[in-house]
């Protein structure tokens, strides 16, 4: 196994010389979605025509369906066929997990009569068209026994529980160290649960290609799971299920699993003998996938008065479904963050009968430092503090709570740079003095720290006659630049082009990958992308010096190298096609893994931000918009400055969302969630955004994989609320500690 | 989606009369409306009479002075008519301030005036809600209604009316005219073309199921300053949590009621001498909340007091 050492040995990313890396080549696959062409999971065009299948969802949030009358649906006009847990097909038992090495385990649909959460997909109609399926299913009259429902978290607390195998983690003693602090902070924030609100709903179009091998393609993150979990379903060989994710509108976190579609079109087509195609409604998507939990945090802060933290803690209470165990983990990222002798963090759990909670982008660090970095700003302000300089103050030189040195960490730098890039010195650090016109004025900032990651993969190269290098990987693009991103790395390994280079991802039968989440997709795929290429470069290296008909025959295939679409040693050269066509006709293909080095936890390992917003509060109606937001970034060498600088503006207007506009609750009475559709539910739009860019420090982490680059898909949204939540505070004198901080909550607190 | 019949109407005589021999018959004009509310199957009509390529798009001045705008007239062609900008300053801001580009591109002068509620519970045909189901009750009475009514609601519902279109055309005191079955034509203020929501919530309007807004006249514009201000959670594309119309001594309120509200004890206040705060609260005296929109009064109040500041340039 290799070491953390390695990863700083010569490599065609590290030598970089045609300068790919890093350049901001526009998206591999941008023409086909721009022009409509890229086909998504709905849009596929299956081999012959198929059906349409729609979906009824339960109207309680908990209890029986004791009842469903399908005969109007069943001679409605088209239709197919009408399921639910009365007849629906036999399948596996929930759970079942028949092959030992699966990734993922059965997930039946209507495989009993409960109803666990508002939205629970009850009944499945399957008719001629859309129009025909959504009319019938309207049709389905479903009967319930309904029970009492807890849906509000804030009215269960007394339930909260440890997380199952949870502690809380404690350095030293933190009661003691806050309680002789001489400056205290103690206050709580709540942050609402929220939607992904993917442009792109779930989606699945199945066929089958004999009675035993089952085609797919749906909208997912990560491949293997999803293969191995339908095939569970289905009581097939892993291998008989083809699944493919070629394009994704949209996952962040909320694709990280499948739905019923999946199921229900692969079940259905096998009925009908013909393919079929299943979506979720927008409507039915709030409650349908999973969201991120409302969270209730106590910070707690104890300082000197220089302002060096001497107690810290963070605890959260959060939820999830009756029959769950998520946990929105918003403690975690303070354990990595600031320097305090004593520390204390952890969290409690909730059971309610909501839809089921789950991983949204940054989970964790997105809804936790919507608190602690605000609760930084209150103590700079008490402390009389600048709380840039606060937050230097508090900077650790090793992790704080493992005491492993960083890999590298650049927060310091972040912050000062981007204070002088915004102009941070001429905040005036008193509240509601900066009036222009209507509006209050006033800026605010926020550090960003979210953890990187590389796991296990795999891909295969080719290069075929014409010289053209195919990559090949069960990898995903859910927006995020992976199919860019892969072809530079290919670009640069072979020293070809990027014109020469092939990207075909999203597929199971391709060599396994994790998928995207958790900001390791780049890293990760990347990696495996590099071994495999190095793997081709010795092979064609030695085919090359072993053909007597290459100029290159009979030299040492280590000094062989890769350039200008070719091969040279020394003055000799020849390009790949003209190698390959004459050596290796049908082409080469070669396979390459990258797994974490051994020794790869003995660092912290982050990546690292700050966060500069400047907002106006209208001093009438307490409308806040953004006028302009900066965030710089320390995030490892960067492959691609236009993708990453998207993700982390993406995730930055997700934060300004998080702050001012994103939320959902549920009604107590019905557990249904009162946003369900674009109009209500409030992500931030075109007008809401000022000015905003992303800066990314030009740094090579050296300690994270053989690359030096790290995650951006989730470091952008974490801290970017708060920053927001800090410049409203500095503009008209309002703390609102209840997010999301609108109108009416400004007005109530006295502007 | 239900099945349903279309049929392009060839004039307005055709369209009313169709209107009124079809049992189940709606216009649609733009369809930014009612298509949706037809495939939530909200709106479930057996047949639809496509108006929207009548010749009712001109826009033109009145003999009177002031200007007719054909119902069929797209909200942006409206808004960017160089009279209306000019004269009436109140209505391109409001239409402005409503939906998106591309709705306002697709949407109606007519169909603005009747687009239905954006109450989620109106929306979510799981729950009880008056105006949909009349007889069913009020999902959003004890609900999580934040941005419910302030002023004429009933206990059968606290529905507001969306359009910002039609809070200006409140203020400019304009006139709506009307197609009927039997060739007469119809005229009424707009103030009276919305009703409270009472004991019936799911009559909405005082048309005839057969009536078709042919146009709507705008009186000559007082004197005065115009303005349009609206409040709401998100910059663009987002109902009103509160917007106020002001065109010379006039007021008009929206999303606080189930129709545009014309505040007359406000206009009566100012005229008396009132400032532009006790104005607002001479109005509001009477709002009442239901727990979780009690800051709409407030809101209310000082977006009104801004405005009127404003009309009258006393702010910048």
């Amino acid at each position: 196994m290799s070491s953390v050492a390695d990863y700083a040995l010569p490599n065609p990313i590290h030598e970089n010389r045609s300068g790919l890396i890093g350049k901001p080549v526009d998206r591999y696959e941008g023409p086909l979605k721009v022009t409509g062409t890229a086909a998504y999971a709905y849009e596929v065009v299956p081999p012959s025509p198929p059906a349409y299948g729609v979906m009824t969802p339960a109207a309680i949030a908990r209890g029986r369906v004791v009842a469903v009358e399908t005969a109007e649906a069943e001679a409605s006009p088209g239709v197919h066929l009408v399921w639910s847990h009365l007849n629906a097909p036999r399948q596996a038992p929930r759970g079942t997990k028949v092959h030992p090495r699966s990734t993922g385990v059965s997930k039946p649909v209507f495989d009993s009569d409960r109803v666990t959460y508002f939205g629970q997909s009850v009944a499945f109609v399957l008719a001629d068209t859309l129009e025909n399926a959504t009319a019938a299913a309207a049709l389905v009259k479903v009967s319930y026994e309904a029970e009492p429902i807890e849906v509000v978290l804030a009215q269960n607390v007394g339930r909260a529980e440890q997380p199952p195998g949870e502690e809380d983690v404690e350095i030293g003693d933190f009661e003691r160290g806050f309680s002789e602090a001489p400056v205290q902070l103690d206050q709580s924030w709540t942050t609402p649960l929220q939607n992904h609100c993917q442009m792109e709903p779930c989606a699945t179009t199945a066929w089958w290609e004999g009675p035993r091998r089952c085609v797919v393609h749906t909208s997912v993150q990560m491949v293997k799971p999803a293969q191995h979990g339908l095939a569970e379903t289905l009581g097939l060989d892993r291998d008989d299920v083809h699944l493919m994710t070629r394009y994704i509108g949209g996952g962040f976190g909320g694709k990280g699993q499948t739905y019923e579609d999946l199921v229900l079109a692969a079940l259905a087509s096998r009925e009908l003998g013909r393919p079929v195609k299943v979506a979720f409604t927008r409507q039915q998507m709030f409650h349908a996938t999973i969201h991120r939990p409302a969270t209730i945090q106590r910070v707690r802060l104890g300082a000197d008065k220089d302002g060096r933290l001497t107690a810290l803690s963070l605890m959260t209470t959060t939820h999830c479904e009756r029959d769950g165990d998520f946990t929105e983990h918003a403690s975690n990222f303070c354990r990595s963050l600031y320097a305090a002798p004593n520390r204390l963090t952890g969290h409690r759990l909730v059971r309610l009968d909501l839809p089921h909670a789950g991983a949204m982008r940054a989970p964790g660090e997105a809804s936790g430092m919507l608190s602690l970095e605000c609760a930084m700003d209150e103590l700079a302000e008490r402390l009389g503090l600048d709380p840039v300089e606060l937050r230097i103050r508090n900077e650790p030189e090793v992790d704080p709570e493992t005491g492993k040195p960083f890999s590298l960490r650049q927060l310091v730098r972040c912050m000062k740079e981007g204070a002088q890039m915004f102009g941070w010195d001429r905040r005036n650090p008193r509240p509601r003095q900066t009036r222009e016109g209507r509006w209050w004025v006033g800026m605010g900032m926020a550090a960003a720290i979210r953890g990187n990651f590389l796991l296990p993969a795999k891909a295969s190269f080719s290069v075929d006659r014409d010289g053209v290098i195919t990559v090949r990987q069960g990898m995903t693009d859910i927006g995020t630049g992976s199919y860019t991103v892969l072809a530079q790395i290919a670009a640069e390994t072979m020293g070809v082009p990027l014109e020469q280079v092939r990207v075909e991802i999203g597929d199971s039968e391709l060599p396994p990958a994790p998928g995207s989440g958790g900001q390791f997709g780049a890293a990760t795929a990347g990696s495996a992308a590099l071994a495999a290429g190095m793997n081709l470069r010795k092979a064609i290296a030695e085919l090359a010096v072993s053909d007597p008909g290459s100029p290159l025959h009979g030299g040492d295939p280590a000094k062989v190298q890769f350039q200008d679409g070719g091969v040279a040693l020394e003055n000799r050269a020849e390009s790949l096609a003209s190698l390959i066509a004459r050596a290796a006709p049908d082409g080469l293909t070669v396979e390459g893994d990258s797994r974490p080095a051994a020794d790869a936890r003995n660092w912290s390992q982050h990546t690292y931000g700050a966060h500069f917003c400047e907002v106006g509060v209208e001093a009438d109606t307490g409308e806040v918009r953004v006028r302009r937001m900066l965030g710089v970034f320390g995030a490892g060498r960067i492959i691609n400055w236009k993708t990453a600088r998207s993700q982390l503006t993406g995730g930055m207007i997700w934060g300004v969302g998080s702050a001012l506009t994103e939320a959902n609750s549920p009604d107590p009475r019905y557990g249904s969630l009162i946003g369900q559709d674009l109009a209500q539910y409030l992500a931030p739009v075109q007008l809401d955004i000022g000015e905003l860019d992303a800066i990314m420090l030009d740094e090579v982490d050296d300690k994270a994989n053989p690359m030096g680059i790290k995650g951006v898909g989730e470091l952008g949204i974490s801290g970017a609320g708060a920053a927001v939540a800090n410049a409203i505070y500095n503009a008209c004198g309002v703390r609102v500690r209840d997010y999301p901080i609108t109108p009416d909550k400004l007005i109530a607190g006295g502007l | 989606m239900r099945p349903f019949t279309y049929e392009r109407a060839a004039d307005v005589g055709e369209a009313v009369k169709r209107a009124a021999e079809t049992p189940g018959a709606r216009f649609i004009a733009g369809g930014t409306n009612l298509l949706d509310l037809m495939k939530l199957h909200i709106e479930t009509p057996t047949h639809l009479i496509d108006v929207g390529r009548l010749p009712l798009s001109q826009i033109e001045p009145t003999a009177e002075g002031g200007l007719r705008i054909g119902a069929m007239a797209s909200n942006s062609q409206v808004a960017g008519e160089e009279t209306v900008k000019r004269r009436y300053p109140v209505l391109a801001r409001a239409i402005l301030a409503g939906g998106s580009q591309q709705l306002r591109n697709k949407a109606s002068v007519g169909g603005n005036l009747l687009q239905r509620t954006r109450c989620a519970y109106f929306y979510d045909t799981t729950k009880p809600c008056n105006k949909r189901r009349p007889g069913s009750g009020c999902g959003a009475l004890e609900g999580l209604n934040r941005n419910s009514a302030i002023l004429g609601q009933s206990t059968a519902c606290i529905a507001t009316h969306p359009s910002d279109m039609a809070v200006a055309l409140a203020a400019l005191n304009a006139v709506v005219e009307t197609a009927l079955p039997d060739g007469t034509a119809g005229r009424l203020p707009v103030l009276d073309l919305h009703r409270l929501p009472g004991d019936t919530p799911h009559i909405e309007t005082a048309l005839a199921p057969d009536e078709l807004i042919t146009a709507v006249v705008l009186p000559p514009p007082p004197e005065g300053g115009q303005v349009y201000r609206k409040a709401r959670d998100r910059a663009s594309y987002a109902g009103g949590l509160a917007s106020v119309a002001v065109v010379g001594g006039r007021i008009a309120l929206g999303a606080v009621a189930h129709k545009p509200w014309r505040a007359e004890k406000a206009e009566a206040a100012l005229a008396a001498g009132a400032a532009p705060a006790e104005a607002m609260a001479a109005e509001l005296a009477e709002a009442r909340d239901n727990g979780r929109n009690g800051f709409k009064i407030a809101l209310t109040a000082r977006l009104g007091a801004a405005a009127l500041a404003e009309a009258s340039g006393s702010t910048p």
